[in-house]
C-alpha cells in the first residue's frame, strides 16, 4: 500500500514536472508595438519605437539561445476604440504576448484593461498618466519611462522653488492633460504656490492665441503647458509671438520631448526648463545606443525617451523570460518576475519595477541650449539637475494601487 | 470687456486663414464644379515650399509669398490637366474621391520624408515684435496676416465678379459650349482657374508657416473646418465664403474664451443649424 502511494505520488510529480517542462520549452514570443504611427505623436514614438523594439530583440541575444521572437506593429490613431480593437485582435488572433509603447493616455488606459483581461504583458513607455500605476494599476502592467506625477514633481517643484508661485494651466482636454494638471496642482499648492486659473483646449489645436491671451491676462508667473507633442510646440512658438516671455511670465513645458524641441528650433525654445528620464547625450552608453539607433532611423534622429523606454522595457522583459527559462504565456507571472529582478540597463541605469508596476529610475532636469551652445543638429539640452528615482516617482505608500493592499 | 476686444482680433486672424482657404475652394467649386479635397494638402505644400526656399535657396519670406503660390499653382494645373479634367460632367463624388486620394498621397509622401512634428520657420525680421494696443499685445505679424489676406480676398472677388476675364469665366461655367463658340479657350481658362484656387491655398500656407509649425498634417487638420465654412457660406459664393471665413473665425475666438472645450466643435454645430434652416448656405442659391 505504502509503495502504491509513493508510486502514485511519483507519477503525479513526474506529470507535473513534464508539464512544467513542456511550457518551459516554449520559446516563442510575439511582440506588438502599438503606437501613433502617423499622427502628432508619431515622431516621438511611432516607427522609432518599433525600431527600438527590434534592437532590443537583437541585443537580447535570445535568438542565439533558441528563442523565436516576432514583432508586429499597429497604428491606434490616438483613438481608444481603435487601440482596444487592435489589442484584442492581437491577443485573440495573432497570439501576441506583450504590447509595448502606446502613447496617448486615453488609449493607454483603455488598452490596459484589455491586457489585464487577456492576461498579457503591457510595457507602457509612451503614455504619461500616473493612473496606470495608481487607481487603474494592473498585475500585467509595467509603466517604464515617465508619468505625470514625476513630471509634476520634478519640473513643478523646481519652478515653484525658483519663485514661480502662481500658475495658469493650458491643458489638453483628455485623460493625460487632466492627470498632469491634477498632479502639478498638487505639487504647486503643497509647495506654497497657487493656481490662479486654467483653460482646457481640444487635442490637436493649431491656434493657441486665444488661450495664450487668457493666460497673459491672468498675470500668473508660470504658464504651465499640460499638453504634449504638436500642441506644446504650437503653444511655445505662439507664446513667443505674443511676447509672453518678455512680459515676465515664464512658460513651463511640463512634457517636452526631444523631437518637440527640435521642431520648435533653438531660437524659440532656448532657456525652457523641463524634465525627461533619458537623453541621447547623457553618457557613453546612451551615446553608443543612440548612434546605432539613428543610423537606422529614416531621418537619422536619435531616440526620444519614449523610444528608449521601449528598448529598455523589452530588455528587462527578456531578462525575466530568460530567468523563467521559457515563455509561460502567463502575463501576470512574467510581470511578477520582472518586479523581482532589479532593473539595470544602459539607457536608464539602475532602477526597480515597483509592486504597482511603476519603474523607478533617475529623472533629469534639462534646459534647452542657446543656438550658440549647440554643436550638432541634435545637440539641444544641457543637464541642470538630477532627481533620484525614489524622489521623482510616486512613493509606494502614496500610491492608490489596489495591488498594494494585501 | 478688454478681453473681448482681444478675442475679437484673434478671431479675425484665424478668420483670415479660413477666408483665404474657403475662397480658393469656392473659386474652384464655382468655376469647375469640383469639391477640392486636396486643398489642405496644397496649403501644406505652400508652407513647405516657403521652408525649402528659405533653407535651401536662402530666399526670403517675401519672395516666398510670390514664388510658392506660383510653384504650387503649377503643380495644381498639372493635376488638373492630367487627372481632374477627365471628370468634367461626372457626379461631384468622383472629384471628391480623386482629390481626397491625392491629398492622402501628398500628405503621406511628406510625412514619410519629414515626420509629423514639423519644421521651424521664423517670422521675417521686418515683422517681428508687436505693439501694445492697450487691451492686448498684438504681434505685428498677425496684424499683417489680417490686412494682407483681406486685400487678397477682395482682389480675387474683384477679379471674378468685376472684370472682363471674370465675366468670361462665369459665362464658361454657365455654358461652356457657347463661350467656346466665341473663340475662347475654355479648357485653358479652367486650368488657370484651378491654378488660381490652388495658388490661394499655397499663399495661405506661406502666411501660416511662421505661426504654426510647417507640418505635413497642418492642412488635414484645417481642411474639415474650412469645408464647414464653405458649406455655411454657400457653395461657390465668392463673397459669401470671404465673409463667413472671417465671421466664423470670430465666433470660434469667442468660444475659445467662453467655453474652450467646444472650440473645435462650434463651427460644425453652426453648420448643422444653417443646413437645417437654409440648406443652400447663407448666401448660396438653389442649384
Amino acid at each position: 500500500m505504502k509503495n502504491m502511494i509513493s508510486a502514485l505520488l511519483l507519477g503525479t510529480a513526474l506529470t507535473l514536472a513534464s508539464a512544467g517542462l513542456a511550457s518551459a520549452q516554449d520559446k516563442t514570443v510575439k511582440i506588438g508595438a502599438l503606437s501613433d504611427q502617423s499622427g502628432l505623436y508619431a515622431d516621438l514614438a511611432g516607427p522609432g519605437s518599433t525600431l527600438a523594439a527590434q534592437m532590443a530583440v537583437e541585443d537580447s541575444k535570445l535568438k542565439d539561445k533558441g528563442w523565436k521572437i516576432d514583432i508586429i506593429s499597429g497604428d491606434h490613431q490616438n483613438k481608444p476604440d481603435i487601440g482596444t480593437t487592435i489589442a484584442r485582435q492581437w491577443f485573440d488572433v495573432d497570439k501576441v504576448d506583450v504590447i509595448v509603447d502606446v502613447p496617448n493616455s486615453g488609449v493607454a488606459l483603455a488598452v490596459n484593461n484589455v491586457v489585464k483581461e487577456k492576461n498579457g504583458v503591457y510595457i507602457n513607455s509612451g503614455a504619461a498618466t500616473s493612473d496606470l500605476t495608481n487607481a487603474q494599476c494592473s498585475p500585467n502592467t509595467v509603466h517604464w519611462t515617465y508619468d505625470t506625477y514625476m513630471l509634476a514633481h520634478a519640473t513643478g517643484q523646481a519652478l515653484v522653488k525658483a519663485g514661480g508661485d502662481t500658475w495658469f494651466f493650458l491643458t489638453a482636454d483628455y485623460a493625460f492633460g487632466a492627470a498632469l494638471e491634477r498632479d502639478t496642482t498638487a505639487v504647486v499648492t503643497a509647495n506654497g504656490g497657487k493656481v490662479v486659473g486654467g483653460v482646457k483646449h481640444p487635442l490637436n489645436t493649431a491656434d493657441f492665441s486665444s488661450f495664450l491671451l487668457q493666460a497673459q491676462a491672468s498675470k500668473a508667473k508660470i504658464i504651465g503647458l499640460a499638453n504634449a507633442g504638436g500642441d506644446t510646440t504650437n503653444s511655445i512658438k505662439q507664446a513667443a509671438e505674443f511676447g509672453i516671455g518678455k512680459g515676465g511670465q515664464k512658460l513651463a513645458g511640463l512634457l517636452l520631448f526631444l523631437t518637440d524641441v527640435k521642431a520648435i528650433g533653438l531660437d524659440t525654445a532656448q532657456g525652457l526648463n523641463f524634465t525627461e528620464t533619458f537623453y541621447w547625450d547623457l553618457n557613453d552608453q546612451t551615446r553608443a545606443f543612440s548612434k546605432r539607433f539613428s543610423e537606422r532611423m529614416k531621418n537619422s534622429a536619435p531616440p526620444t525617451m519614449v523610444q528608449a523606454g521601449v528598448y529598455a522595457g523589452l530588455m528587462h522583459y527578456f531578462k525575466a523570460l530568460d530567468a523563467l527559462g521559457g515563455n509561460p504565456h502567463d502575463g501576470a507571472k512574467i510581470v511578477a518576475k520582472m518586479k523581482e529582478i532589479p532593473a539595470d540597463d544602459p539607457l536608464f541605469g539602475k532602477g526597480e519595477v515597483q509592486a504597482n508596476g511603476r519603474v523607478i529610475h533617475n529623472a533629469y532636469l534639462f534646459e534647452v541650449k542657446k543656438p550658440s551652445e549647440s554643436k550638432s543638429p541634435w545637440d539641444l539640452y544641457k543637464l541642470v539637475g538630477t532627481v533620484p528615482g525614489d524622489q521623482a516617482f510616486t512613493p509606494l505608500d502614496k500610491s492608490s494601487c489596489a495591488l498594494l493592499k494585501k | 470687456m478688454q478681453a473681448l476686444y482681444a478675442q475679437l482680433l484673434v478671431g479675425l486672424i484665424n478668420g483670415s486663414f479660413y477666408a483665404l482657404l474657403s475662397l480658393g475652394l469656392a473659386v474652384i467649386f464655382g468655376m469647375l464644379n469640383i469639391i477640392n479635397f486636396a486643398h489642405g494638402a496644397l496649403y501644406m505644400m505652400g508652407a513647405f515650399v516657403a521652408y525649402f526656399l528659405l533653407n535651401l535657396g536662402g530666399i526670403s519670406y517675401w519672395w516666398a509669398l510670390l514664388i510658392a503660390p506660383i510653384l504650387v499653382g503649377i503643380f495644381g494645373m498639372i493635376l488638373e490637366r492630367t487627372m481632374l479634367q477627365w471628370l468634367t460632367g461626372l457626379d461631384h463624388l468622383y472629384g471628391l474621391l480623386l482629390t481626397f486620394g491625392i491629398a492622402l498621397i501628398v500628405q503621406g509622401v511628406f510625412q514619410n520624408y519629414f515626420g509629423s512634428s514639423g519644421l521651424p520657420y521664423a517670422i521675417p525680421d521686418q515683422l517681428k515684435g508687436g505693439v501694445n494696443l492697450g487691451f492686448m499685445f498684438l504681434p505685428i505679424y498677425r496684424g499683417w496676416v489680417v490686412i494682407f489676406s483681406l486685400v487678397v480676398c477682395l482682389a480675387t472677388w474683384f477679379l471674378i465678379e468685376k472684370t472682363q476675364l471674370g465675366a468670361y469665366l462665369r459665362a464658361a461655367t454657365e455654358n461652356p459650349t457657347l463661350v467656346r463658340a466665341f473663340g475662347i479657350n475654355v479648357p485653358r481658362m479652367i486650368t488657370l482657374t484651378y491654378g488660381l484656387g490652388v495658388g490661394l491655398a499655397a499663399l495661405a500656407g506661406v502666411l501660416s508657416a511662421p505661426i504654426n509649425q510647417v507640418r505635413p498634417l497642418m492642412g488635414a487638420d484645417l481642411i474639415i473646418v474650412v469645408f464647414a465654412v464653405v458649406v455655411i457660406g454657400g457653395m461657390g459664393s465668392i463673397m459669401g465664403s470671404i465673409i463667413t471665413g472671417f465671421a466664423l473665425g470670430v465666433i470660434e475666438g469667442f468660444t475659445k474664451y467662453y467655453y474652450p472645450e467646444a472650440s473645435n466643435t462650434v463651427v460644425f454645430v453652426l453648420m448643422v443649424l444653417v443646413l437645417l434652416v437654409k440648406p443652400t448656405g447663407l448666401t448660396g442659391r438653389a442649384a
